[in-house]
């Protein structure tokens, strides 16, 4: 007979290295990918250069391979969806943690977090119906297929990520703080700007973070409203190409050393996801010390 | 007891996860494995089913683009490769045997509401240049002009770059695509339909078969695109597809396959889907 004592010490072992093994595979992964996507690129790194593939601005496969027009697409994309998406996400934050009724608040956070289920391919056709034909009426040119276009599906996409997260933190602001800043005699919006929110400080700039990321990694929406010409875009109102849909669009067709630079933007894309990740690691450790 | 149930689940997921991870679906030793160019597969899964009626045996159809498809035939990949360009000799590794399946037309498109009915040539390539930026200059409405392409390796825009001449010698010496930087690129056949069809300025280049109401073909040098211009070879934008036969990967039952696709059944049923036999 087994002990019962000596049964559980199986039982809290294997749940250890269960723990451990899923862990394992989880590291594993990343890893992987990081190490597969450079033994891919490197081909094209190395016969284009490092410093010319990320300042070239033509993109003709196969001769030249510049993706420069895709890095400030990526980049100019990611900030417009930002500047909109985040000042919006945040003051609906406010309202759902700080002035809306309960039973109200329960309603709408139901209503964003239903926006964060719904596919990116979804928002691509919600953008190529409503919003790029929207642009061309407004701004009254030739095809709404802009740069703009992708920065307002973009901005919509980041809302529920800016919504829950900034919410969340800004709940957690002990309620001490607001009692004490009103027995003050502060308003309730002076409170929201100079109470709570420098407490849900940290928690929101990783909200931020995320947003920046999720516009960053948005692949399918983006091909379908932005025109995605591998040219530097001049201004809003012309099409450009982000790094996510220059792989997307040209992986299926490329071969050779086509192929190698996709894996070479790839790498690029990596390097962007892993500072903004740096970033967030900074801002949290200030939080814990 | 609770406890170790939820432990040997536990364990026994994880097991089958990895299990899972291991079983490659590893290719039928008697099926024939064909791959390539997207817009020959659709003719060649219908192809492939009548075959399969016929001599039970399975044929596996990718769609992964006429580039990867010669480079699945030059490395044996697959059985045989399809692409949707002419296949330069250079491009093949000896051994590597190419027929042409059928041919197919590439129609200039533009908007429904365009009252363009026609357009040359050169006047096709000075748009897509982007010498051209305004429908006036080509004869219709004062109205800008909105490119749309495709993907850089998209048989079908290698196809309308080579036959249109819209390639050229760089100042690096360098042959490259002379289409518009700034022209809009629309991943597949389909999205280009229906960002023409959407928008009022647009022009584009499609696949014969898929034209369609939605949007309307214009002619070219005067000559309407349609299944008898592109029989009698008058229709100037044509392609082949063409298949490549890996040598060294031959098998009997690909073998069998590929002299039925030229048989007088297959070009009927080729002929039937819309595109024009190859003989």
């Amino acid at each position: 007979m087994i002990s019962p004592n000596s049964r559980r010490a199986v039982v809290d072992r294997a749940f250890h290295g269960l723990f451990l093994l899923c862990t394992l595979i989880s590291t594993l992964t990343v890893g992987m990918i990081a190490i597969y996507i450079f033994a891919e690129g490197f081909p094209a790194l190395k016969e284009v250069g490092l410093l010319d593939f990320v300042t070239g601005t033509e993109w003709v496969p196969p001769v030249y391979f510049g993706i420069l027009p895709m890095i400030a697409g990526t980049a100019f994309a990611s900030l417009g969806a930002v500047a909109i998406g985040v000042p919006m996400g945040l003051l609906t934050a406010i309202f759902l943690a700080e002035i809306a009724p309960r039973r109200l608040a329960l309603f709408l956070r139901t209503a964003i977090e239903l926006l964060a289920g719904i596919p990116s391919v979804i928002y691509g056709f919600f953008g190529l119906v409503v919003i790029v034909p929207a642009i061309e009426q407004i701004f009254n040119v030739p095809s709404g297929s802009t740069l703009l276009a992708g920065i307002v599906v973009l901005a919509i996409m980041i809302l529920p990520t800016m919504v829950t997260l900034s919410e969340t933190s800004l709940r957690a602001v002990p309620p001490g703080y607001r009692e004490a800043s009103l027995a003050m005699g502060a308003t309730q919006v002076y409170t929201i700007f100079h109470v709570v929110l420098p407490g849900a400080r940290s928690g929101i700039m990783t909200a931020v973070i995320l947003s920046v990321a999720r516009a960053v990694g948005e692949t399918m929406a983006i091909i379908m409203v932005m025109g995605n010409a591998p040219a530097l875009a001049e201004s809003l109102l012309e099409p450009a190409r982000t790094l996510t849909a220059n792989i997307a669009l040209e992986m299926a067709y490329a071969s050779g050393l086509h192929s190698s630079a996709l894996y070479a933007t790839g790498v690029v894309l990596l390097v962007f996801i892993m500072v903004l990740n740096a970033a967030m690691l900074y801002v949290n450790r200030k939080r814990g010390g | 007891m609770n406890k170790s149930v939820l432990s040997v689940l536990a364990a026994g997921a994880l097991s089958l996860v990895l299990s899972g991870c291991g079983e490659s679906s590893a290719p039928d030793a008697d099926a024939v494995s064909v791959s390539g160019s997207t817009s020959v597969t659709e003719l060649m899964e219908v192809l492939g089913e009548h075959w399969h009626k016929q001599s039970k045996v399975i044929v596996e159809v990718q769609g992964t683009g006429s580039s990867a498809g010669i480079h699945a035939a030059n490395q044996g990949t697959s059985h045989i490769g399809m692409s949707s360009r002419e296949v330069a000799g250079d491009e093949l590794v000896s051994g590597v045997t190419t027929s042409v399946l059928a041919y197919d037309g590439i129609a200039v498109v533009v908007n429904s509401s365009n009252t363009i009915a026609g357009l040359s040539t050169a006047q096709v390539a000075a748009i897509y240049r982007g010498e051209a930026s305004n429908w006036q200059d080509v004869g219709g409405e004062d109205l800008p002009i909105v490119l749309v392409t495709r993907d850089p390796a998209s048989g079908t825009r290698v196809a309308f770059e080579d036959i249109m001449g819209l390639k050229a010698e760089d100042e690096r010496g360098n042959i490259v695509s002379t289409i518009a930087r700034t022209a809009q690129v629309a991943p597949g056949n389909g999205a280009v339909k229906m960002t023409v069809a959407q928008n009022s300025h647009a022009i584009g280049y499609i696949s014969l078969g898929s034209v369609d109401g939605s949007l309307k073909s214009v002619s070219i040098d005067g000559i309407e695109a349609s299944m008898d211009t592109i029989a009698d070879k008058s229709y100037k934008i044509i392609r082949p597809f063409v298949l490549m036969h890996a040598g060294q990967e031959a098998s009997k039952n690909s073998e069998a396959f590929l002299t039925w696709l030229l048989s007088d059944e297959a070009q009927n049923i080729v002929s039937a889907e819309g595109y024009i036999p190859a003989n």
